[in-house]
């Protein structure tokens, strides 16, 4: 298990040294993402319009943040559950998505997407919103604001505290439970 | 006739909404505190030493336990002998709720089931109410996430597949949810009435403080059991292996017909924000 202090946009030699366990520390700007705004990106990357990022070594954070309070960058931020955009996720890893944040398990369809493109999936601390977005030091709304909660948001972070869930090799880092499934 | 006056009751709801937000309840911080004590892994230890950290945080500041601060629901216990002076229970709780989120910088997230497009102010509050005996009113809020929301079941077992089958269920249930519901969880489980009933006794479960047990000794065994073999199952905090799966389970239970065995769970993530209020 290693720590590794990363910048972003993220790059294959970034990606491919990780290992399912290793913590990371990411610097940089990510982009807020969840369900209605992927169904957007997709509907976009459909009809050929451009997208409202670049998508080539970006990471997008699967969040939808409460309102600022009065001095704060952002309001609590903490990950929403990935399993719900395990549908558009292996499209947008194809295009250059590097990695994505959130908290929860992943298909094997993306599983898959991280080993054929190079990509890894992080986990943050579900419901620890409060903690995590004072790594977050500004937040943007750039596209779909009519989402409110959903918009996408050009956030720059700080030593943002990640854990390698699925590596770019296929390794897990959850516990498989003691059940048969 | 105890007569409340609807201005009285908005304010009081408002901010128990606001402080639930905030403030870990007491039950939950110290079952959290215990957790990091009994855990030996560093993942499972980090994970809640971040959880205890965020709800130190909350509490001094105007952040939000978690962004996610969930559909509003209520349980409310209406006296009979009671009357709302200048408004209709209803009307009175979804306003203050209203102003709570935005006063509070809470984060609105009722949408339209298909067109998914945000009601803009978390309305509508979910409200279950009942009339008791007495002259008092007793509002009960939860703030109910999605996530683990999602990995919430209901089952309509046999008969015949009795206790074995309930356990099976409840444990089969958590082991499919595993690091998606945000663990360590509380699980609500609530076991008879009818297909609509049941799940509502598993969130009224919810409610009870971590750690109080079901004052009918065999469902208190039923919760002893349930939550060793829930721990058993080795998920830990976040999905990344540990003891503390859940913190507690919580079953309430309920005749049923001669046919029928409904059985709910509904999953808490450990940020178990309930509050109450009684006027």
């Amino acid at each position: 298990m290693a720590t590794y202090n990363l910048t972003t946009p993220l790059t294959d030699e970034d990606i491919v040294q990780l290992k399912a366990g290793d913590v990371v520390n990411l610097t940089g700007t990510i982009y807020t993402a969840r369900d209605a705004a992927h169904k957007k990106l997709i509907e976009a990357l459909d009809k050929g319009e451009e997208l409202p990022f670049e998508l080539e070594g970006s990471v997008i954070y699967y969040v939808g943040p409460a309102p600022a309070p009065p001095g704060a960058a952002i309001g609590s931020a903490g990950p929403t559950t990935s399993g719900r955009m395990d549908a558009y996720a292996p499209r947008l890893h194809s295009l250059g998505v590097k990695a994505s944040i959130g908290k929860g398990k992943r298909s094997q369809e993306v599983r898959d997407a991280l080993q054929q493109y190079k990509g890894v999936y992080f986990g943050a601390t579900g419901g620890a919103g409060a903690l995590l977005s004072q790594r977050i030091t500004d937040s943007e709304v750039i596209a779909y604001d009519e989402l409110g909660p959903e918009a996408i948001r050009k956030l720059t972070v700080q030593d943002f505290p990640l854990l390698v869930v699925n590596d770019a090799h296929g390794a897990e880092q959850y516990a498989k439970p003691n059940y048969e499934l | 006739m105890k007569s409340i006056k609807a201005q009285d009751l908005h304010d009081a709801v408002r901010d128990m909404i606001m402080d639930a937000c905030r403030i870990l309840p007491d039950d939950v911080y110290g079952a959290l505190q215990r957790a990091l004590d009994e855990e030996e892994s560093e993942s499972a230890k980090e994970v809640l030493a971040q959880l205890i950290e965020n709800a130190d945080l909350a509490r001094n500041t105007q952040l939000a336990l978690c962004q996610d601060t969930g559909v509003a629901v209520f349980f409310v216990d209406y006296g009979e002998d009671v009357t709302i002076e200048g408004g209709n229970l209803e009307q009175v709780l979804n306003d203050a709720m209203v102003e709570a989120y935005d006063k509070g910088y809470l984060r609105k997230s009722m949408c339209d089931p298909l067109t998914r497009k945000n009601t803009g102010d978390n309305t509508p509050a979910v409200i279950h109410s009942h009339v008791v005996p007495g002259d008092s009113l007793k509002v009960k809020f939860m703030a109910k996430g999605g996530g683990s929301e999602n990995m919430s079941r209901i089952a309509m077992l046999k008969p015949a597949q009795g206790w074995e089958g309930i356990k099976d269920f409840v444990v089969r249930t958590m082991a499919e949810a595993g690091p998606n519901p945000c663990p360590p969880t509380v699980v609500g489980v609530g076991i008879g009435g009818t297909f609509d009933l049941a799940p509502t006794l598993a969130k009224q479960a919810l409610f009870r403080p971590l750690g109080e047990r079901n004052t009918d000794p065999r469902v208190a065994a039923m919760e002893e059991e349930l939550l060793a073999a829930v721990n058993d199952l080795g998920i830990g905090p976040m999905g990344l292996g540990g003891k503390t799966t859940s913190l507690d389970v919580k079953v309430e239970m309920h005749p049923c017909h001669i046919a029928s065995m409904p059985v709910a769970v509904n999953v808490q993530c450990h940020s178990s924000r309930t509050k109450e209020v009684v006027l």
